[in-house]
C-alpha cells in the first residue's frame, strides 16, 4: 500500500509541474479565446534566457527580472505584431498563428543563446529528503514541495487578481465577449497586452521549474504537450480546472504507468493522459470546470 | 478578355451543377493535367521528382483528406499523420500477408483500415466539439505511434521497427525509376482529387458545410449529425491513409512510425491553412507552399551565405529556417486569412472585369 501511496504522491507533485504550464493556456484562453500553441516554446524561452544571462555573469537576482522584462516584452510584442492584425478571426486561425508563432520563438531562443543543454540550479535540492523517508517512507524532495508551494501562490494570486482588481473584471468581460467590452469601453488591446505579459510571468515560473529539473533543453518545448490533456480535462478556462486536472492527470499517469504499463509493453505516459481526458469530455464536453456550453441557433 | 462565362447558358440542371461549370476551368484543368502527365516528365530531373514532386503530391492528398474533414465539415482534427501511418502500416501487412494481392488494391485496403480507425477516433466528435475536439485527436496521434512501435505484429517483429516497403508492380510493370513512381502518384491524386471535388458538390459535401456552419442549424433541417460527421471521418481518413501509403512506398521506401510524427500533421493542417479551407485547389496550393518553402529558403539563406561569405554556422542556418517559416506562416494568415485559394478567386474577379476596372 505504501507502494500505491508514494506512487500517488509522486504522480500528484509531477502533475503540479503540468499545472504550472497548463495555467498559461487557460489564462490567455480566458482572457482573448486564443489556443495558445506556443506556451510550450514561452516556457523554453524563459529557460533559456534565464540560463544564457546567467552565463553572461548576472547574478540571479538580477536575472530573474531581467528575464521577466524580456519575457513581458516578448507578449506586447506579440499582441502588438500577430493577435492585433488578427482580431475578429476565427479561433482557428489565431491558432494556426500560435503555431507560426511556436517556431519563430524556438528558433528566435536558439539562435540567441544557442542550442546546448544546460543545467539549471536553483538551489534547491531533488532529493528526497532524509525524515519522511524514514516516517512514512515515501520520497518527497525539497523542490517537489517548493514547485506546490508556488503553484498554490501563483493560482491564489490569479483567482485574487481575476476576481478583486479591476483588470480582472475587465479580462472577464473581455472573454465573455469582444464586441460589448468594447462597447462598454475596455481597451482590448491593453486587457491583451497585460494577459499576455502574466501569461510570460508564467512561463517563467513554469521554465524555472521545469528546467531546474530536466536540464534546459529543446525537449521542454514538449511539456505544452503534456499540459494539453490536463486543459481539456480541467477545462479551457478554469483556473482551478487546471490545477485539479493537473493533478488527476499526474496521479493517474504514474499510476497507470506503474500498474498498467508492465501488460502493454509500458510507454504509455504518452497517450494516456489523452485517453484519459477523452473519457472524461464524453461525460463533460466542456472539461471538469469548463463554461457550459450553450449552443443557440 | 478570356475569362468570361457570358454566353454559357446552362440549360440542364446537369450542367448547372458540374464539377467545372465554367468551360475556361474544364480547358485549364485539362491543360494542367496534361503538363503534368506529359511535360513534366519530358522536362524534370529526378532531383525534382523525388525532392519535390512526389512529396508535393502525396501531401496534397493528405492535405485534401484533412481539408475534407477540418475545411468542408469543420472537425478540427490534429491526428492527419497517425491516419496515414495507419494507411501505411495496413498496406505494407496487406502485400505480406496476402500473397499475390495487387498493389492497388492494398493500398485500397490501406485507406480502408484508415478509414474504420477514423471512424472509431471519430466518434467523440459526436459530443466534443472545437478544441476540445482537437485536443482528443492528439490522443489517436500518440495512441497509434504508440501501438505500431509497440507491436511487433504490425512491423512483422523488425527490431528495429522499420519496414522496408515492398516493390511496386502494376501489372508486371515495376515502378522504380522516379519518373514512374511520379506517374503512378499524379494518377492516383488526380482520381482522388476529382472524386473529392464531385463529393465536395453532392449531398455529403452539402451536409458537411451545413454541420460546419452551424451543427445545431444542421440538425434542424434534417441532417443526421452522427452519419455526416462520421462520414466526413472516414473520407477523411481514407484520404489520408492512401497518401500514407504512398508516402511510404512511392516516396520513402523504409518507413518507421516515427515518420508520422505530430510534426508531420501540424505541416499538412498548415498546407490547408495557408492553402485555403474548404477548397480542392487550397490543398494543392497550400501542398506546394510548404514543400516549396524550406527548399527555396535554404537554397536562399545557402546562396546568400555563400555569395557574402558570412560563414554562418549550420544550427543558425537551421534556426533562422526556422524562424522565417513561423513568421511567414504568421504573415499570411494576417494578409490573406482564407489562404491561397482566395487569392485565385480574387484573380478570377478581376480576369472577368479585364481590361476594365469595374
Amino acid at each position: 500500500m505504501s507502494f500505491f501511496f508514494e506512487v500517488l504522491i509522486g504522480g500528484l507533485l509531477s502533475g503540479v509541474m503540468y499545472s504550472l504550464v497548463a495555467l498559461g493556456f487557460v489564462l490567455i484562453y480566458k482572457a482573448s479565446g486564443v489556443f495558445n500553441f506556443a506556451q510550450g516554446a514561452m516556457v523554453f524561452f524563459a529557460a533559456l534566457t534565464y540560463v544564457g544571462l546567467l552565463e553572461l555573469g548576472l547574478p540571479p537576482w538580477a536575472s530573474v527580472p531581467a528575464t521577466l522584462v524580456v519575457m513581458i516584452a516578448l507578449g506586447l510584442v506579440t499582441e502588438r505584431v500577430v493577435l492585433r492584425p488578427l482580431v475578429n478571426q476565427p479561433q482557428i486561425t489565431l491558432f494556426m498563428a500560435t503555431i507560426g508563432l511556436t517556431f519563430l520563438i524556438e528558433g528566435l531562443a536558439q539562435l540567441m543563446w544557442g542550442a546546448n543543454v544546460r543545467g539549471l540550479e536553483l538551489g534547491l535540492q531533488d532529493e528526497p529528503i532524509q525524515w519522511v523517508t524514514d516516517k512514512t517512507g515515501m520520497s518527497l524532495s525539497k523542490f517537489d514541495l517548493v514547485a506546490a508551494a508556488v503553484a498554490a501562490i501563483l493560482v491564489t494570486m490569479l483567482a485574487l487578481f481575476f476576481s478583486r482588481t479591476r483588470i480582472g473584471r475587465a479580462l472577464r468581460a473581455v472573454a465573455d465577449d469582444h464586441q460589448a467590452a468594447l462597447a462598454v469601453g475596455i481597451p482590448l488591446q491593453h486587457i491583451w497586452a497585460i494577459v499576455w505579459g502574466v501569461a510570460g510571468a508564467v512561463a517563467l515560473v513554469a521554465g524555472l521549474l521545469w528546467g531546474a529539473r530536466n536540464g534546459v533543453q529543446f525537449a521542454l518545448t514538449f511539456v505544452a504537450l503534456k499540459a494539453l490533456p490536463v486543459l481539456i480535462l480541467g477545462g479551457f478556462d478554469s483556473i482551478p480546472g487546471a490545477i485539479v486536472g493537473g493533478l488527476i492527470i499526474g496521479a493517474s499517469e504514474k499510476l497507470a504507468e506503474v500498474y498498467i504499463g508492465p501488460f502493454v509493453g509500458g510507454g504509455i505516459e504518452g497517450w494516456f493522459p489523452y485517453v484519459l481526458a477523452l473519457v472524461f469530455l464524453l461525460i463533460r464536453p466542456e472539461g471538469l470546470f469548463g463554461e457550459k456550453i450553450i449552443r443557440r441557433i | 478578355m478570356l475569362y468570361r462565362e457570358a454566353g454559357q447558358f446552362k440549360t440542364s440542371y446537369q450542367t448547372d451543377t458540374a464539377i467545372f461549370p465554367i468551360r475556361q476551368d474544364q480547358i485549364a484543368i485539362v491543360v494542367v493535367v496534361a503538363v503534368a502527365f506529359v511535360a513534366v516528365p519530358l522536362l524534370a530531373t529526378p532531383y525534382i521528382f523525388t525532392g519535390i514532386l512526389i512529396p508535393f503530391l502525396i501531401l496534397a492528398l493528405a492535405a485534401l483528406g484533412l481539408n475534407i474533414l477540418t475545411g468542408y465539415a469543420g472537425q478540427l482534427s490534429l491526428g492527419t499523420a497517425a491516419f496515414m501511418a495507419v494507411g501505411a502500416f495496413a498496406s505494407y501487412n496487406f502485400m505480406l500477408r496476402i500473397p499475390g494481392i495487387p498493389i492497388l488494391l492494398a493500398f485500397a485496403g490501406g485507406g480502408v483500415i484508415a478509414a474504420l480507425v477514423g471512424v472509431l477516433f471519430g466518434l467523440p466528435s459526436l459530443r466534443i466539439r472545437g478544441f476540445y475536439l482537437a485536443v482528443a485527436t492528439l490522443a489517436a496521434q500518440f495512441f497509434i505511434l504508440w501501438f505500431l512501435t509497440k507491436v511487433g505484429w504490425v512491423t512483422n517483429y523488425s527490431s528495429s521497427g522499420v519496414i522496408t516497403a515492398q516493390q511496386v508492380v502494376i501489372l508486371g510493370h515495376a515502378f522504380t525509376t522516379p519518373v514512374s513512381k511520379y506517374l503512378l502518384v499524379l494518377s492516383i491524386v488526380t482520381l482522388m482529387a476529382l472524386a473529392a471535388k464531385n463529393m465536395a458538390r453532392g449531398n455529403a459535401g452539402r451536409s458537411w458545410m451545413a454541420v460546419r456552419d452551424m451543427d445545431v442549424a444542421a440538425e434542424v433541417i434534417g441532417i443526421r449529425l452522427m452519419r455526416a460527421k462520421l462520414l466526413a471521418f472516414a473520407v477523411s481518413s481514407f484520404y489520408c491513409g492512401v497518401a500514407g501509403a504512398l508516402f511510404a512506398y512511392a516516396y520513402l521506401g523504409t518507413v518507421e512510425p516515427e515518420a508520422f510524427s505530430l510534426d508531420l500533421s501540424f505541416r499538412i493542417l498548415f498546407m490547408i491553412i495557408i492553402g485555403g479551407m474548404g477548397t480542392v485547389l487550397g490543398a494543392f496550393l497550400g501542398s506546394a507552399f510548404v514543400t516549396l518553402l524550406p527548399v527555396l529558403l535554404s537554397v536562399t539563406v545557402r546562396f546568400l551565405d555563400s555569395t557574402l561569405s558570412l560563414h554562418i554556422a549550420e544550427s543558425t542556418i537551421s534556426n533562422l529556417e526556422l524562424m522565417v517559416f513561423g513568421g511567414l506562416i504568421i504573415f499570411f494568415l494576417i494578409v490573406e486569412p482564407h489562404g491561397l485559394a482566395r487569392l485565385w478567386q480574387i484573380g478570377k474577379e478581376k480576369l472577368r472585369l479585364w481590361p476594365f476596372p469595374h
